[in-house]
């Protein structure tokens, strides 16, 4: 039982990627009132979606990755840090679905999931 | 100026195919209802299971709409992504629009979730009939880079009418399956040209399985939506009879011939090697006189 446990164990880490999931609280100053959740980009491959939302945590940015590829952590840090510098958002949650993006397009979908979040949140935006 | 519909994501064509603004979305992905199964297998999963279903108008009418997103998983269907669609469709029987109308980009069922994935699917298919008997209106759009393969195929032939673009696929076995079991003299499905004339609009067109063939322009698949759902025909056992006969001439007239381009020879083409190059207004002036009777 116990060997054949071990076997299995040993095939998912050939076969399947592992799932990394990185969670970063950044202190931010721009809140966006009104806002609605946007969605922007598709998870293919090398590709990812953001999701972001407003969140009730006041003065402070969310964000939740998971990426189909495990190991790039320092990577991610550089790009999420770069990306909270730029916008210093407030109330919001961010969530990354990746599949193998590189730091370019992460960089870039963040920035339209802002851009349309803001876009999204004016009062003459609405339907 | 055009919009490709064949580049388009699934939400870019719900919000091209309908009335500016008029779409509400069910289950968006902030409510994050996506599939246990990826999960499991520690695959990446997205928010909205790879289908936007939602509500809308179109051309003033209510409609209930699902696009699938070819680019996550080439929108195979698993459970989640199934429920969706089965729920979608249903919920027409209870709301009554003028129409559901899909826009499908898929492979078939979702191998990583296999029987889940295949139950979807055959409940697509009986939501599909039970709301068309409800006497609602079923419309189809294929014109994505993925197509409508698989289980889903047999789904989508039971919609009311299906609109394709030339780009467009509409086939059970995928090419790669089809060489992979039979061999590569049977089917080469690297050879294009061979690939788009035995599942291609032009040719589902010719042979009566889509009722439009439109350019690869999404104001153009919203107008031929929008006239499919105004003359859709009820189903009912006259029809499926019609079908059923359709069917048997197929087999009759065409069984015995190896390539599509000996059909389009039989239906009246005097050049089919020209057919793949015609644009499309030529190519539908011409076809109103060389087309299985659908």
């Amino acid at each position: 039982m116990m060997r054949g446990g071990v076997v299995l164990r040993c095939i998912k880490r050939w076969i399947l990627p592992d799932m990394e999931h990185r969670h970063y609280q950044l202190t931010g100053r721009r809140a966006v009132v009104s806002a609605r959740p946007c969605i922007v980009g598709v998870v293919a491959s090398g590709n990812l979606e953001v999701l972001i939302e407003p969140a009730a945590q006041g003065g402070t940015c969310i964000v939740d990755v998971d990426t189909a590829m495990a190991g790039f952590g320092s990577v991610w840090d550089a790009v999420i840090g770069d990306f909270h510098d730029r916008h210093r958002l407030a109330g919001v949650r961010v969530a990354i679905n990746d599949n193998g993006a590189t730091p370019a397009t992460v960089s870039l979908r963040l920035d339209q999931a802002v851009a349309e979040f803001v876009a999204a949140a004016r009062p003459d935006s609405r339907a | 100026m055009k919009k490709s519909y064949y580049e388009a994501t699934a939400r870019g064509r719900v919000a091209g195919i309908l009335d500016a603004g008029s779409f509400r979305e069910f289950l968006p992905p902030s409510a994050r209802v996506v599939s246990p199964h990826l999960q499991a297998l520690d695959l990446p999963v997205a928010f909205d299971d790879g289908v936007v279903v939602g509500r809308g108008q179109l051309a003033g009418n209510a409609v209930l709409v699902a696009a699938q997103e070819g680019g996550f998983m080439g929108g195979a269907v698993g459970e989640v992504h199934g429920a969706k669609l089965t729920g979608l469709i249903a919920r027409a029987e209870r709301e009554a629009p003028a129409a559901v109308v899909l826009l499908v980009e898929t492979g078939g069922v979702r191998l990583q979730e296999a029987n889940a994935g295949l139950i979807g699917v055959s409940e697509v298919m009986r939501a599909i009939l039970a709301t068309r008997s409800a006497g609602i209106p079923v419309v189809a759009a294929i014109g994505g880079q993925y197509g409508c393969f698989g289980g889903m195929s047999i789904a989508i032939a039971c919609c009311s009418a299906i609109v394709m673009s030339e780009e467009g696929r509409l086939g059970l076995s995928g090419p790669e399956v089809i060489e992979t079991a039979r061999g590569v003299e049977e089917f080469d499905s690297r050879d294009r040209a061979l690939v788009w004339r035995t599942v291609g609009g032009k040719h589902r067109y010719l042979m009566g399985d889509c009722a439009q063939l439109v350019d690869d322009d999404v104001a153009a698949f919203r107008a031929a939506l929008i006239e499919s759902v105004a003359n859709a025909e009820p189903l009912s056992m006259a029809s499926v009879e019609r079908e059923h006969a359709m069917l048997a001439r197929r087999m009759a007239d065409h069984g015995n011939l190896d390539d599509a381009r000996d059909i389009w020879r039989a239906l009246g083409w005097q050049d089919p090697d020209a057919v793949p190059m015609l644009p499309t207004a030529m190519f539908l002036a011409q076809a109103a006189a060389a087309r299985a009777n659908p």
